[in-house]
C-alpha cells in the first residue's frame, strides 16, 4: 500500500477541526486509511519541520495519492462539502492547444493525452505536493512510468500547437531538466546510465529504434517521455499557466492518470476545478479526441442489492445521501428499485455495482451494520484423506518418540542434488526463474535435505536426533494442466553416533504396521490387506511391504534398501532407507552417522 | 545410585562421625585440613539430609603467595639481595660481578634501584657498587613469610598494597563448623534406594531404611517425541472449520499458472503483486496449459471460461466496466509458485459453478484449507519465503455484511480472539474488504489479525456461479497466531531447518479456546 506524507498541522487546518491522535486513529480506521506515523512527538524530527502523518492509502485509490485527495475525502465523508464538480473550460475547439500525433509513436509509446491549469498559484506546500502527485502516480499505477508517464510545463515559455512525435535518438537535440548541457538521444542514455533516479528507466526506451518526444511549434523538445523534461520549459513555483502532457502505453491508465491530476490540482486554479481542455489530433490510430475526459459515469444501482447485501433496509433516498459521504453523486430514480450514482471522474476504482455497495457499508460504518446469523444453509464437515492419512502417521512417529519438524519446501540445487550424490535428470525438479538467493532455487523433491539441515542445525541438542516430517514434495509432470504435481512423503532421520539403521528401519515396521487397512465388511477382516512385514527371496502374492537391498550413491555400501508394497497384487517401489554416506554428512557438515527413510504416501490412500 | 552400606573405614563421612563422637562442634579447618571442599560439602549434605549432623557455613578470605612472592619469602628481597650480595665483598662490584653473583639478572636490575632508593647501597669512584650500611632489615622478606604461615596479615593496608605488588592473591576460603544432630550415630544405617519386586516378595520392605528422595529434583526425561508447534495450531484451526461444517480442500499444487493464480482472480496483469520481486515463477516446467479438463468425468466448458475471464478483464463484463487493458493469453500461461491458496478456492469455486443441487442450482458450500504458500519476499525477523494460509470460504445465497462478520466472530471467538473490529480494505478480488482487528491487551493497540471480504462477481459470475450466490472469503497465516500465543518475535525460530528441536520437543499442548 502506498504511503503519503502529509503535513499535520496543515491537514487538520484543512479538514477544520483538531484532532486528538485516537480521533484521527479512528476516522481513518472507519474511512479505510491507515495512520501508519504521527512524527509530532518524534524525537528524531528536525525542530525546523512541521510534524508529519503518514499515512496508508488502499492501493487502488489512486485518487487520495496527494494531500489534497486526502483532505478532500476525508471532508466529503464527514460531511463537510460535497465532490467537487470538475468541469472542462468553455472553449471553442479552433481555439484549443492541440498535440498532433505522429503514427511513428505507435512503435513506442502510442497514447499521449494533454491539459491546461490555467492561472494556478503555487504555494511552497502545494508545488510540492504537485511534484509528489506525479512520482505516486509514475510509481504506483504507471509501474514505474513503463505504463504512464507525465511531463508538466511552464506553458508562457512554449508555443502550441504542439506535435508528439517518435524520432531516432540520434535526432532528438535538447538540454534536460536541471542540465545545462544539449545532448541528443544517445548522449542523454549514456548520461543518466549511471543516474540513481532516472537510470531505472532509461530501459523502458533504451533499445527503440525511435524514442518518443513533444515538441512545441518551434520544435522546441518540451520533454523525452517517460525519462524527462526539457530544461526550457520547466515549471518553477511562479508558473501560473501549467501545460500537463501525459504519454502511455494503455490508454486506460492514460486517461485515469490525466484526470487525477487535473481533478487534484484544479483546485488552485482561479476558477476552481475548471480545467482547459487539449485536442489530441491523432488521425493515424482514430484516438482524436479531447482531453482530459473527466467523465462522470453514471450507474443505475439496485436498491434491493445494495440493502440485501449489506444487511440493511435504507430508503433509495437515505441510500442516495450515504454515497455522497463517499464522493458520489447518487438520486433515487423514476423506477424506485433503482438509485442513479454518478461516480465521479477521479473514482477509477469503481468498476462494478459491489463497489458502490461497499461504499455504502463504509458510509453506514462497517462496525455499525445490524448482524445476522452466518448460517443460511446446513453443510457438512470434511477431512481431506491425505491430511488425514498423514495425521495417523505423525502422531505414531510422535509416539513412538520421535520429533516433527517443519523444514522449507525451497531448497538449493546442491542441496536438492549434488549434497546427496544424486542426479538431476532434468525431468523431476521444478526451478524458480527469480530467486533472490541459492538458497530458493528449486521445489525440493525429496524431504531429506530439509530433515538433514535440521540435524545440522541442531548439534547442540543431546544425542541421539530422531526427526521426522510428513510433507508435500513437488515432481514436473508434462501430462497435467500445470505441469507439475505434489507428492506428500514421509521421512526420518536418525542422527548419533551410531548410524541407527536399525531404529529407522524399526521405525519403518511399526508406521507400516498402523497402517494396516482394515475392511470390516469382509470375512477375512484385518487379515484380509494387511501390509506384513516380509523378507523372501520370493515373496508371496499376498498384500503386503518388503525390503530389498540397494546400491544408490547417497547411501553407504550395504546398508540401503528399497522398500516396497504390494496392494491388490501390484508392486510399487515406494521410497528407500540407509545409512547416509559419509561423503553426504561431509556436504552437510555432519560429523556422526545419519540413517534416513524416505516413501511415498500415496498408495496408501 | 548405589546403596549406602555402612561406611568403611577412612570414608569421610565416617571419619567425621568418629571426630564428632569425640568433639562436637568442630571446625573442618582442624579436624579435616586435607579434604577437599566437594567432598566434604557431599558427606555433610548426606549426614545432614539425614538429620544425623547439621552445620553452619563460614567464609573467610586468605592471602596466598604468589611466585615471586614464595621466592622472596625463601631467598629475600630483590633489593635486599643485591645488598647481601655487596656487603661480603669489601672492594665492591661491577653490574657484571654482581650479576654472576646472585645468578638472576632481573633481582639485580630491580633490586639495584630500590637498594639505592634505600640508601643501603652507594657507588664506588671507580663506578662500582658497595655496601653504604652494616646492616639492613628486610621487611619485606618478612611479611612474605607471615603471610606464608598465618595466610593473612594483621595490617589491610599492607595487604592490599601487596596485593598490587601482585606479590600475593585473596582467596575465599569456605570451612564448616559441624554439629551434632538429632540422629546421630557412628554410622550410617543400611538404606534402600528403591521399594523392588524381591523386596515385595521377601517381606525386606517391612524393615528396611529408605533413602530419602530428593523432592527438588525433576523427575527422568520422558525422551518424548513431539508435534511441531505449527501443525498443533493447525489442529485446533482444523477442528474448529469441521466444528462449523467446513470441507478441506486439496491443496496439492506449489505450482500453479498465473491463470489461477492472479487472472481467475481478477487480478490484473499489471498488478504488483505480479511483478519477480513479489512473485516466484517457474523457469521449468515452462508453460502451463490453458485451464482444461483433467479427466474425462469433467465436462466443465473450459474455453468458455477463459474467454469469460479474457472479457471481464479487458472490456467489462457483468455489470463490470473491466480493466480495460489488452489482456494476454500468453501471461496467464506463466508457472508461479502460487501466492496464497486462494487459486485453490477459485478452483474449487469454478468445480462448485458446474455442481447442482435439489433446485438445480450450485448448492451452498462451505471450504477450508491450511497449507504453504511462497512469496519472493526478503528474508526478516517477520518474512519468510514460505508461510502457511490458513483459508476458509463460505458460498451461499442472500449472505450478508452482518452475517459475515457475526461469523468472524464465532470463528475467531474459538481461538480466543474477541472484540473484532472491522475496517475497510482494498483487496483485488473481494468487495467489499474487511479486514479484521482485535484488541490485543499485551500491545494495548488494535491489531490486523486476517483479511476476509465477499469475492467480486467479476470473479464468481465469470466461473458460472449465479448471480445470487455470494461468497465469503478470508484468510489468515498460520505463523501469525501461533507466534502471538508462544511469544515468538522471529518467525525463523518456528519454520525451517533452523529450528531448535528443544523447543518443539517442550512447547505446550495448545489449547486456542482457553483464555
Amino acid at each position: 500500500m502506498p504511503t503519503i506524507n502529509v503535513d499535520k498541522y496543515a491537514l487538520f487546518e484543512e479538514l477544520g477541526q483538531q484532532f486528538t491522535a485516537d480521533t484521527f486513529q479512528e476516522l481513518c480506521f472507519d474511512f479505510g486509511i491507515e495512520l501508519d506515523k504521527d512524527t509530532e512527538d518524534d524525537p528524531a524530527r528536525p525542530k525546523d519541520q512541521a510534524p508529519e502523518l503518514a499515512i496508508e492509502i488502499p492501493a487502488n485509490r489512486y485518487d487520495m495519492l496527494c494531500f489534497e485527495g486526502i483532505a478532500m475525502h476525508l471532508n466529503v465523508f464527514r460531511g463537510k462539502h460535497p465532490t467537487p464538480n470538475y468541469k472542462l473550460a468553455d472553449i471553442p475547439e479552433s481555439k484549443m492547444q492541440s498535440i498532433t500525433v505522429t503514427k511513428e509513436t505507435a512503435d513506442v509509446r502510442p497514447y499521449v493525452a494533454g491539459a491546461i491549469l490555467r492561472n494556478i498559484k503555487f504555494t511552497d506546500a502545494t508545488y510540492k505536493s504537485f511534484i509528489g502527485l506525479q512520482d505516486k502516480l509514475h510509481m504506483n499505477l504507471a509501474r514505474q512510468r513503463t505504463l504512464v508517464s507525465i511531463g508538466t510545463h511552464d506553458l508562457d515559455t512554449i508555443q502550441g500547437p504542439f506535435t508528439y512525435e517518435a524520432l531516432p535518438p540520434k535526432d532528438i537535440n535538447f538540454i534536460p531538466l536541471n542540465q545545462t548541457q544539449k545532448m541528443n538521444g544517445e548522449e542523454l542514455m549514456a548520461f543518466y546510465d549511471q543516474d540513481k533516479h532516472l537510470g531505472r528507466f532509461l530501459h523502458i526506451i533504451r533499445d527503440k529504434p525511435v524514442y518518443p518526444v513533444i515538441f512545441d511549434s518551434n520544435k522546441v523538445v518540451c520533454s523525452l517521455p517517460p525519462i524527462i523534461n526539457g530544461e526550457h520549459s520547466k515549471i518553477t513555483l511562479d508558473t501560473t499557466n501549467v501545460f500537463i502532457e501525459i504519454t502511455a502505453t494503455d490508454q486506460t491508465k492514460l486517461d485515469i492518470v490525466c484526470n487525477i491530476m487535473v481533478a487534484m490540482f484544479s483546485k488552485y486554479c482561479e476558477e476552481q476545478f475548471t480545467i482547459e481542455p487539449v485536442k489530441i489530433i491523432s488521425e493515424h490510430n482514430g484516438t482524436t479526441r479531447i482531453t482530459p475526459s473527466l467523465l462522470a459515469r453514471t450507474m443505475d444501482v439496485e436498491v434491493y442489492y445494495l440493502n440485501k447485501t449489506c444487511g440493511l433496509e435504507e430508503t433509495p433516498k437515505a441510500l442516495c445521501k450515504l454515497l455522497s459521504k463517499m464522493a458520489y453523486t447518487a438520486q433515487p430514480s423514476e423506477d424506485p428499485a433503482f438509485i442513479k450514482v454518478t461516480v465521479p471522474p477521479t473514482r477509477a476504482d469503481v468498476l462494478h455495482a459491489c463497489d458502490v455497495m461497499e461504499d455504502v457499508a463504509i458510509a453506514y460504518g462497517f462496525n455499525n451494520l445490524p448482524r445476522s446469523s452466518p448460517n443460511q444453509s446446513v453443510t457438512i464437515g470434511k477431512p481431506l484423506l491425505i491430511n488425514k492419512l498423514t495425521d495417523i502417521i505423525r502422531t505414531e512417529c510422535a509416539m513412538a518418540g520421535w520429533v516433527e519438524v517443519m523444514p522449507l519446501i525451497l531448497c538449493s540445487h546442491e542441496e536438492n542434488f549434488e549434497w546427496l550424490n544424486r542426479v538431476d535428470d532434468g525431468k523431476t525438479a521444478i526451478k524458480l526463474a527469480n530467486p533472490k538467493t541459492v538458497e530458493y532455487q528449486v521445489v525440493r523433491t525429496s524431504l531429506l535435505p530439509g530433515l538433514i539441515k535440521t540435524l545440522r542445525e541442531n548439534k547442540s541438542v543431546k544425542l541421539p536426533l530422531m526427526i521426522t516430517e510428513a510433507s508435500d514434495i513437488a515432481v514436473k509432470d508434462e501430462t497435467l494442466e500445470r505441469k507439475a504435481r505434489n507428492e506428500r512423503h514421509w521421512a526420518a532421520a536418525f542422527y548419533g553416533k551410531t548410524s541407527g539403521f536399525e531404529v529407522v528401519h524399526g521405525l519403518l515396521d511399526r508406521v507400516l504396521s498402523m497402517l494396516r487397512v482394515a475392511f470390516i465388511t469382509r470375512e477375512e477382516g484385518l487379515k484380509g490387506k494387511s501390509i506384513d512385514f516380509e523378507v523372501k527371496e520370493n515373496p508371496s502374492p499376498e498384500d503386503g511391504y518388503f525390503i530389498e537391498e540397494i546400491n544408490e550413491p547417497t547411501f553407504f555400501p550395504g546398508r540401503a534398501a528399497a522398500i516396497f508394497v504390494r496392494l491388490d497384487g501390484k508392486v510399487t517401489r515406494i521410497g528407500e532407507f540407509g545409512v547416509l554416506h559419509p561423503s553426504v554428512l561431509e556436504k552437510f557438515e555432519l560429523k556422526y552417522p545419519v540413517s534416513t527413510l524416505e516413501i511415498n504416501l500415496e498408495v496408501f490412500l | 545410585m548405589a546403596s549406602s552400606a555402612v561406611s568403611p573405614a577412612g570414608d569421610l563421612t565416617s571419619q567425621i562421625l568418629q571426630a564428632l563422637d569425640q568433639a562436637s562442634p568442630l571446625l573442618s579447618t582442624e579436624a579435616f585440613p586435607a579434604a577437599g571442599f566437594v567432598e566434604l560439602k557431599a558427606a555433610l549434605d548426606r549426614l545432614a539430609s539425614r538429620d544425623m549432623v547439621r552445620y553452619d557455613t563460614l567464609e573467610r578470605e586468605e592471602a596466598l603467595l604468589e611466585p615471586e612472592g614464595e621466592q622472596i619469602a625463601a631467598n629475600g628481597s630483590h633489593e635486599a639481595r643485591v645488598f647481601e650480595a655487596l656487603r661480603t665483598a669489601v672492594e665492591g662490584l661491577t653490574v657484571q660481578e654482581l650479576e654472576k653473583a646472585i645468578g638472576d639478572k632481573n633481582v639485580v636490575k630491580i633490586g639495584q634501584g630500590k637498594a639505592f632508593k634505600e640508601k643501603w647501597i652507594s657507588k664506588t669512584k671507580d663506578g662500582k657498587f658497595k655496601a653504604a650500611s652494616d646492616s639492613i632489615q628486610d621487611v619485606t622478606q618478612e611479611q612474605m613469610q607471615t603471610i606464608q604461615k598465618t595466610r593473612t596479615y594483621p595490617n589491610a593496608k599492607i595487604l592490599a598494597d601487596l596485593k598490587k605488588r601482585k606479590l600475593i592473591r585473596m582467596q575465599k576460603i569456605i570451612s564448616f563448623k559441624i554439629h551434632k544432630s538429632a540422629h546421630f550415630a557412628l554410622a550410617i544405617p543400611e538404606e534402600a534406594t528403591d521399594l523392588t519386586a524381591d523386596m515385595i516378595t521377601s517381606g525386606a520392605w517391612k524393615t528396611a531404611t529408605f533413602k530419602p528422595y530428593n523432592f527438588k529434583a525433576l523427575g527422568a526425561d520422558q525422551q518424548a517425541g513431539a508435534l511441531h508447534p505449527l501443525n498443533k495450531v493447525r489442529s485446533e484451526l482444523r477442528q474448529i472449520f469441521f466444528e462449523m461444517g467446513f470441507e478441506e480442500m486439496s491443496t496439492d499444487k506449489f505450482v500453479e499458472s498465473a491463470f489461477w493464480n492472479f487472472d481467475a482472480l481478477f487480478v490484473p496483469q499489471q498488478h504488483p503483486a505480479r511483478d519477480l520481486q513479489d512473485t516466484f515463477y517457474v523457469s521449468d516446467p515452462k508453460l502451463a496449459d490453458k485451464p482444461r479438463a483433467e479427466s474425462a468425468e469433467d465436462t466443465k466448458d473450459y474455453e468458455a471460461y477463459w474467454k469469460n475471464v479474457q472479457a471481464v478483464h479487458q472490456d467489462g463484463k457483468y455489470g463490470s466496466i473491466g480493466y480495460r487493458y489488452p489482456w494476454s493469453g500468453d501471461e496467464t500461461q506463466k508457472l508461479v509458485l502460487r501466492t496464497h491458496t486462494t487459486a485453490i478456492s477459485a478452483n474449487m469455486l469454478h468445480k462448485l459453478a458446474s455442481q447442482k443441487g435439489p433446485d438445480g442450482r450450485p448448492p451452498p458450500a462451505r471450504y477450508f484449507s491450511i497449507d504453504r504458500v511462497f512469496r519472493n519476499e526478503t528474508v526478516d525477523a517477520t518474512h519468510l519465503a514460505e508461510f502457511h494460509q490458513v483459508e476458509g470460504v463460505i458460498a451461499d445465497y442472500n449472505l450478508t455484511l452482518g452475517g459475515l462478520m457475526e461469523f468472524m466472530d464465532i470463528f475467531f471467538g474459538k481461538m480466543g480472539i474477541t472484540d473484532l473490529r472491522y475496517k475497510p480494505a482494498y483487496n483485488p478480488y473481494t468487495e467489499p474488504s474487511m479486514e479484521i482487528f482485535s484488541y490485543h491487551k499485551g500491545l494495548g493497540k488494535l491489531v490486523e489479525i486476517g483479511n476476509s471480504g465477499m469475492f467480486r462477481p467479476e470473479m464468481l459470475e465469470a466461473m458460472g456461479l449465479p448471480k445470487d450466490m455470494r461468497v465469503f472469503g478470508w484468510g489468515l497465516s498460520l505463523e501469525r497466531p501461533t507466534m502471538i500465543k508462544y511469544g515468538i518475535s522471529n518467525i525463523r525460530e518456528l519454520l525451517g531447518h533452523k529450528v531448535d528441536l528443544n523447543f518443539v520437543q517442550n512447547n505446550p499442548a495448545v489449547r486456542l479456546d482457553k483464555v
